[in-house]
């Protein structure tokens, strides 16, 4: 949901970045943190176990630049991806305005990918939310790696709906940027399609 | 909207204004250092007092965490919500409650002041931000059923592709 401030002439939109467990998405926001200049981000929140696994969320809140004099700014979550942490995956889903699911492209971790993106559905849909209807864009991750599945595979296992797609590798960056400029792009597409009062707090 | 969960949050001038009179009028009454409004998403509404020195974004989004966590709590053993959190540290406090339904105060109080008058306080203020948040959320519902268009309306893709340039 997002968050239209009139009185500041600022927007704020939210994006969660979903997936199996170790499949990078702690390692795209810290590369968003990485490059992007001071004074447009502030400072990343890494709640973490002692083994550097998300234990309820990463934050990173971003400040992109003004569109139509309004300030434009998104805040970047990821949930943690192991399967028993549900109920803190559940939590972080409220008010998103657009998803990113990063894939661990890894042949190993292929049932992985289908159980986490079933789970994104369910809980999206405990929410009245609905996947087809929100800005969402798939990243196949870890594409450097040898063992990796194709990507006609992963493609029509993930990605029915054709929704846009990119291939990356987090630690080195490739593909961060194109994958986040893209779901902000819906974002604001979706947005120019709303109201001035958006119907307010539901 | 498509559906009640893409609607928007929005925020005038106006009411703006009459939060934070309600915000310095506690603030004074409570001997608070700073008080902060959160939407429960994490996104920071609006911020007084001693706020120099924080960072208010990081603080928002943590607050939002931690409500989200013990309602979840909440739940498991049949409650709603926990209406009311608090923080005791060395010096500093933190006093967290729900105004208005979905609206998050935060109040951050030390020595100076007590948890009993920071209760008593937030317990008179929150019946005006939650008045306030009600006309706010009518005042946005009207503006929609208008149709007045959102300020967004006439983006473009030139302007979208200049955030990333
Ligand atoms: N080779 C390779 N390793 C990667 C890539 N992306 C992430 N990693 C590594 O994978 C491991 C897990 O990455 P994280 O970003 O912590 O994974 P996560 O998705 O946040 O995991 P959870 O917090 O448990 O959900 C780390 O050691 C990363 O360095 C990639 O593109 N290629
Ligand atoms: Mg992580």
């Amino acid at each position: 949901m997002s968050f239209i401030n009139y009185a500041s002439r600022e927007i704020n939109c939210k994006i969660v970045y979903y997936g199996p467990g170790l499949c990078g998405k702690t390692t795209n926001l810290q590369f968003v943190y990485q490059k992007t200049s001071p004074d447009a981000k502030g400072k990343m929140i890494s709640l973490a176990t002692e083994t550097e696994r998300t234990l309820f969320f990463d934050f990173l809140p971003l400040a992109l630049g003004e569109i139509r004099g309004f300030k434009t700014r998104f805040h970047l979550y990821t949930v943690p991806g192991q399967v028993f942490y549900d109920a803190s995956r559940k939590l972080i889903l409220k008010g998103v305005d657009g998803v990113v699911f990063v894939a661990d492209s890894q042949e190993e971790r292929l049932d992985a990918n289908i159980e986490s993106m079933e789970n994104l559905k369910v809980n999206l849909e405990e929410q009245g939310y609905q996947l087809d209807k929100l800005p969402f864009v798939i990243q196949y991750n870890k594409r450097d790696l040898p063992n990796v599945t194709s990507m006609e595979e992963l493609r029509s296992l993930l990605n029915p709906n054709n929704v846009p797609e990119y291939e990356a590798c987090a630690t080195t960056g490739e593909g961060v940027f194109e994958t986040l400029k893209a779901v902000a792009k819906l974002i604001l597409m979706e947005l120019k399609k709303g109201g001035a009062g958006g119907g307010a707090m539901g | 909207m498509s559906s009640s969960h893409s609607s928007t949050f929005v925020m005038y001038d106006e009411e703006l204004r009459k939060i934070n009179m309600v915000s310095e009028k506690l603030l004074r009454e409570a001997n608070a250092k700073v008080i902060f409004l959160v939407d429960k998403n994490g996104q920071l509404i609006t911020s007084v007092g001693e706020t120099e020195h924080l960072d208010t974004t990081s603080l928002a989004s943590l607050t939002a965490g931690n409500i989200a966590a013990t309602g979840g709590l909440a739940k498991l053993i049949g409650e709603k919500e926990f209406s009311i959190l608090f923080h005791e540290g060395e010096k500093d406090n933190i006093h967290i409650s729900i105004v208005g339904g979905r609206v998050i105060l935060v109040v951050i109080f030390d020595t100076r002041s007590s948890l009993g008058l920071v209760r008593l306080r937030v317990k008179k203020a929150s019946d005006d931000y939650g008045q306030i948040f009600e006309d706010l959320a009518k005042k946005a519902a009207q503006e929609d059923k208008d149709g007045v268009p959102s300020p967004f309306a006439e983006i473009t893709d030139d302007d979208i592709d200049n955030l990333f340039s």
